[in-house]
């Protein structure tokens, strides 16, 4: 049995564009194989990682676990839509800075963790910040750097960020 | 000497010289690659942990006309991987020796086509008895590997330990254990291979190593040098779980392209990648040590036993580490280590970041305490009491020629962590309190770059090359994956050059455009290369001042004008280095006596903890570690590494469990393998002490591993402190904690109602 | 990726009417998914069996939070994301927001439904010990009408449930007199963030002079799916709490808890963590001086 290709129209990074794919195909597949945006990763494939999280709808999604029918109508942002006429968001401009990205993998999903959380709050609490971006492993920095990126780009005060211990429930 | 000059480049933050590409998504990892009439690879394994295989059998219901199905019959060289000993098949022959190990290769144009047809390969075994632990090893009922299911043995051997048992005034044994542990870059393994009969064969993909892959290619498919091309590509995180196994995944790729005539991508999806490749090696360690009243340290007698797996791949080097880290950062005058690597029938464990110390420091450090309870001395005096200093000799009789500052380092982590402060609060509230808190310490050094003549035998070859665009090149073979390989590179070339960073880049990770500077491990690139970076800088300049005119202190125009003069007269602008030991080293691979590494890495770390008795739960709540790695050539990307390698240690002790069943590997998803997340992970606290190096980088030591040794003996003897019992095996999950603090509570029966 | 997109059909009627007429059409046949956040991980894996699927994401029907002055209710098609944001559920059901915020992470709460989570009937999810807490009722709906059962009812075994081949889970109807209740909930889990119930208890009491006159214990992994703790509950309708009381009430959690070893935890664990976090609840209700 083949399921017929659903023809989807979306705004991608604020161009509209129509794909054809089988409906059941993850927006993480149509992204990356279909537009060649592939700046969006694949991590686990199951949610777990996040690697693959961009926004849509202006909320955070894991693009791995939505079939691409879902996505009708959709505007989505990517990585690749994050910096503007060649200008870093304020965000990668802090992780440049300040080593959120290592290996680099993670990075964009975190940088789209960050700006989501950014945008439903501009100046989030650390504890805030680790829970906007606990959907998104990253292996390599022990998550310090990107904390700091975030409360820059977020243009905290600096009694804000000093953090307190992780204290126990 | 440049160590000790101001700098302009090395030791500034800089931005990570690949960073913007990785931000705006623009950095092409192997699975972004891709490249016409694609064909796309998979494995089929076993399903059993030894056997011989009696068939293998193709179910009719799949057209196999089109697909290329590979096995080892098809290996034109030799059918091994070529790490130290070349025992661990390609594609396995005959026999499996371990669960999901490689028997043959599937390559179709259609990924969803490929999965049902490796499904409907049947393989029929004959089974044979497996060996699944150290202990059933070492009985040697059945023996799986050589004559003794050993891979490898040292013994160190210092003073006369037995005569010093009667005079001591405390004895105190311990064991120990340590899990196996999984890398989990969030980037899998996989390859992108070509074949042309006449360039032989290309491999791109995520890798540490390329010339480790370089050489099972060449035998593999036994061509010359210069058929065999290997490529690195963006690699998303490494920690060694790209040392070894990438020359497995290539020369599966590469088979598959020879045999179809296609380029083949190959890319593990995350339940193969858990299942498949490698983990860190899994440690059971025994303590016996003397020591007088006053807490000296008389002898230790350490038997050190690694679970290897199915073959030898790098566990010889890997035990090696482990007991030149055995015995800690002390003082002792009588030592034995006998530390062997027992063959299992489980998939082979290979490198992770540490390589084989952090087993053998969890041991030691978890074991000073217990020597602390035992004679009733503060942990912390007993440590100072035995450091090293400058001018005394380790357990290889190696001489500390350079300052060893370990008192220092715990003077300001425990200032830092109000280390005592917090006991003597912590004693006063934890009987109030069903959360119990404690302060836990570890102190170590690890080794900087290969051990022994390893760096000798690698005869590294590194240097510059400037561009006619005016643009210098680093040339080595040392990769990107994180740890900010490029960026460091290039620091030391821009600085040594008298240049701005923006004139320096990085050569493609290419091995027909680089020279070999050997692998990317053992926390040698800062120390080792980066050094032979910084000479054939200074070399360069030295050339270009004989053979054209640079003046003393060249502006940058000058400098690229006098390139331009000495390429019209003589050819490319290039110096090249080869690695030199330090003067005065001598090492025994026999005896274990000698220089054990060029340099090490100081570090005290502290860990904050709370144990909660309602859900038997340890948390780390905060963290400390302060350490001496020489010169720090850029503070962001070495607190990066720090705070890295301090997360990963704390997933080592508290969350992270590979189970097993039946040789095979149950919880390869990561739903089920758990890392710490960032809401997980403890305020860490990153303090360096400096002092260069006279022969690393400008000064550098190493500092990738370092931080993965500490967390786990500083955090379990946290939770000893904190729940007043001690536990000696990682990881120690909620319910390792309940099985002994519930046996302590009072008994209780559940009633019928 | 082990899923094959050629292999599975899906479709968006795009109304709840046309929903459930296909379901009336052809019953068993169809497979609703609505964020997807269960089934894509089993699809991604290879284990999705489901051939047909029929998307209820985005209908406006199922995706509502509304209060009468009896109830609230929830529509199967919330996500815990638009439950996280309502103000009615932080103030009056703060269990139902605590739970919501420790379902996965931002990503899956802003994608996975209320009704997803309770139809797809595991042991562990984190939803049910709160709803059944608040004595939660469920009302599913067909293109024969709609039924209300109490949510306690609801599951019937492993992965079981009452629903009806034709049937979609429709809203739940949360009474609205818990104001004055004691109530707790403790999710103990594999970490901070990310992670299934090893264990999690919620308690919902209403103490009069000291007695417990009403209580409600719910508990997820301690059985084959998420479940009431009735006998439990008995033992402690009417006491005061008394050291006595807390014994009696860890005896009939041991023996009341039917969990299971697993990849996640063990049975031992489970059975006497959940008696823990009894007497956690227990304390907080007042038998505080009774700590040891």
């Amino acid at each position: 049995m083949s399921a017929c290709r659903s023809t989807i129209r979306m705004t991608i990074n604020g161009q509209l564009c129509t794909v054809q794919a089988p409906p059941m195909k993850r927006l993480l597949d149509v992204l990356r194989e279909d537009l060649r945006l592939t700046g969006t990763k694949e991590g686990c494939g199951e949610g777990e990682c996040g690697s693959c999280s961009v926004r849509m709808n202006g909320e955070l999604i894991n693009s791995c676990l939505v079939p691409i029918l879902q996505a009708e109508g959709a505007s989505i942002q990517t990585v690749e839509g994050l910096a503007s006429h060649g200008v870093l968001h304020p965000l990668q401009d802090a992780f440049l800075q300040l080593g959120g990205a290592q290996c680099g993998i993670c990075t964009p999903g975190m940088l789209m963790a960050a700006a989501q959380l950014l945008e439903n709050n501009p100046h989030p609490s650390m504890t805030e910040i680790r829970e906007g971006l606990a959907g998104n492993l990253c292996r390599c920095t022990g998550f310090m750097r990107i904390f700091e990126s975030v409360l820059a780009a977020a243009t905290q005060t600096s009694e804000k960020a000093l953090e307190q211990p992780h204290h126990a429930r | 000497m440049s160590t000790s000059a101001t700098t302009r480049i090395v030791g500034a933050p800089v931005p990570r010289k690949e960073g913007i590409d990785k931000l705006v998504g623009r950095a092409q990892y192997v699975d972004d690659i891709t490249r016409e009439d694609l064909w796309h690879g998979a494995t089929v394994r076993s399903t059993i942990p030894r056997g011989i295989i009696r068939s293998i059998a193709f179910d009719p219901r799949i057209e196999w006309s089109e697909f290329t199905i590979v096995t080892a019959a098809d290996v034109p060289g030799n059918n091994h991987i070529q790490l130290i000993v070349a025992d661990q098949p390609c594609l396995a022959e005959g026999r499996v020796n371990h669960c999901d190990e490689p028997i043959l290769l599937l390559a179709h144009p259609d990924r969803h086509k490929l999965l049902e047809a490796a499904d409907a390969v049947h393989i029929e075994y004959d089974p044979l008895p497996a060996i699944l632990s150290i202990e059933e090893s070492e009985k040697q009922r059945e023996i799986i590997l050589g004559e003794d299911n050993s891979i490898k043995s040292f013994a160190l051997e210092k003073g006369d330990v037995d005569s010093v048992w009667a005079r001591a005034a405390h004895i105190v044994e311990g064991e120990y254990r340590t899990g196996a542990q999984e890398h989990l870059y969030i980037e899998n393994n996989g390859m992108i291979a070509e074949w042309s009969a006449e360039h032989g064969i290309t491999v791109w993909g995520s890798l540490q190593c390329p010339y480790y892959v370089h050489k099972t290619l060449r035998s593999v498919f036994d061509l010359p040098d210069d058929k065999v091309r290997v490529i690195q590509t963006e690699t998303g995180g490494a920690f060694g779980g790209k040392e070894d196994y990438p020359s497995t995944l290539a020369s599966h790729a590469g088979l598959l392209a020879m045999k179809s005539g296609h380029p083949i991508k190959m890319i593990y999806d995350r339940m193969e990648d858990l299942a498949a490749t490698t983990k860190r090696h899994p440690s059971r360690i025994r303590h016996r040590t003397a020591v007088d009243k006053d807490g000296k340290l008389l002898a230790m007698e350490i038997n050190l036993a690694i679970d290897g797996g199915a073959y030898s791949t790098l566990s010889s080097t890997v035990l090696s580490r482990a007991t030149l880290h055995a015995c800690g950062p002390y003082v002792c005058p009588n030592i034995r280590v006998r530390a062997r690597a027992w063959a299992t029938n489980t998939v082979p464990y290979g490198a992770f970041r540490g390589f084989g110390a952090p087993q053998a420091i969890f041991a030691m450090e978890r074991h000073m305490d217990e020597i602390a309870a035992a004679t009733g001395l503060d942990p912390v005096g007993l440590r100072r009491r035995n450091f090293l200093h400058e001018g005394d000799r380790n357990a290889t009789d190696q001489l500390m020629r350079e300052p060893v500052i370990l008192d220092d380092l715990l003077d300001r982590a425990l200032k830092e962590s109000d280390y005592y402060g917090k006991r003597v609060r912590y004693a006063q509230e934890n009987p109030k309190s069903a959360v119990r808190r404690g302060m836990g310490i570890a102190a170590f050094y690890h080794g900087s770059g290969f051990t022994g003549s390893g760096e000798l035998y690698l005869n590294s070859l590194a240097g510059v090359h400037v561009t006619p665009d005016r643009k210098v090149r680093v040339l080595v073979s040392n990769t990107e994956f994180g740890q900010g390989t490029n960026t460091i590179l290039t620091q030391i070339a821009a600085e040594a050059l008298g240049l701005d960073f923006s004139d320096v880049m990085m050569a493609p990770a290419d091995t027909a455009q680089i020279p070999n500077s050997g692998p990317t491990v053992a926390s040698r690139t800062s120390m080792v290369v980066g050094r032979l970076v910084e000479r054939a800088s200074l070399q360069l300049l030295a050339l270009l001042r004989e053979h054209a005119a640079l003046a003393d202190h060249p502006t940058r125009d000058e400098f690229f004008a006098a390139c331009d003069r000495y390429r019209a007269a003589h050819g490319a602008v290039e110096s090249l280095c080869r690695y030199e030991a330090p003067p005065g080293i001598y090492w025994d691979d026999a005896t274990y006596h000698g220089e054990a590494y060029g340099a090490y890495a100081w570090a005290i770390y502290v860990a904050q903890v709370a144990v909660d008795t309602v859900t038997y739960s340890a948390e780390v709540e905060d963290f400390w570690a302060v350490q001496e790695v020489g010169r720090v050539l850029h503070p962001v990307l070495a607190k990066g590494q720090i705070e890295g390698g301090v997360a990963q240690g704390i997933g080592y002790a508290l969350y992270e469990k590979v189970v097993l069943q039946n040789g095979h590997m149950a919880n390869n998803q990561m739903t089920n393998y758990i890392i710490p997340t960032a809401a997980d992970v403890p305020p860490i606290h990153v303090h360096f002490e400096q002092i260069p190096f006279r022969y690393g980088g400008f000064g550098a030591k190493g500092i990738g591993e370092l931080p993965h040794d500490g967390p786990a003996p500083a955090i379990l003897n946290a939770i000893r402190d904190a729940a007043g019992v001690a536990f000696n095996a990682i990881p120690l999950l909620p319910e390792d904690l309940f099985a002994t603090l519930a046996a302590r509570e009072p008994v209780e029966e559940p009633v019928a109602l | 990726m082990r899923g094959n997109a050629e292999a599975h059909e899906l479709i968006a009627p795009g109304s709840l009417t046309a929903v459930l007429n296909l379901l009336a059409t052809e019953p068993g046949v169809w497979t609703p998914i609505a964020g997807g956040t269960e089934l894509m991980v089993a699809y991604a894996a290879g284990r999705l069996n489901a051939t047909r699927l029929v998307s209820l994401w985005g209908l406006s029907e199922l995706r509502v939070i509304r209060a009468t002055d009896q109830h609230m209710s929830i529509g199967a098609g919330a996500t815990f994301t638009d439950l996280r944001k309502s103000a009615i559920v932080s103030e009056e059901f703060p269990l139902l927001a605590q739970a919501a915020s420790w379902i996965g992470s931002i990503a899956n709460q802003t994608r996975a439904t209320v009704g997803g989570n309770l139809v797809n009937g595991s042991p562990a999810a984190d939803s049910s010990p709160a709803l059944l807490a608040y004595d939660a009722g469920i009302e599913l709906i067909s293109a024969r009408g709609s039924r209300r059962v109490p949510y306690s009812e609801f599951h019937t075994g492993y992965k079981r449930t009452v629903l009806a081949a034709d049937e979609l889970l429709y809203a739940i109807h949360l009474p609205r007199r818990f104001a004055r209740h004691r109530q707790y909930l403790r999710k103990v889990g594999t970490r901070r963030a990310m992670a299934i119930a090893k264990v999690a208890l919620a308690g919902t009491a209403l103490i009069e002079s000291g007695t417990i006159r009403e209580v409600r214990l719910a508990a997820a992994s301690l059985a084959p799916s998420p479940t009431r703790l009735y006998r439990t509950e008995e033992i402690l309708l009417g006491r005061q709490i008394t050291k006595e009381t807390l014994r009696a009430a860890r005896a009939a959690i041991l023996a009341e808890a039917l969990p299971i070893d697993d990849i996640r935890s063990t049975a031992a664990y489970r059975r006497r963590v959940a008696a823990n976090l009894l007497q956690e609840f227990l304390f907080q209700l007042g038998g505080e001086e009774f700590r040891p």
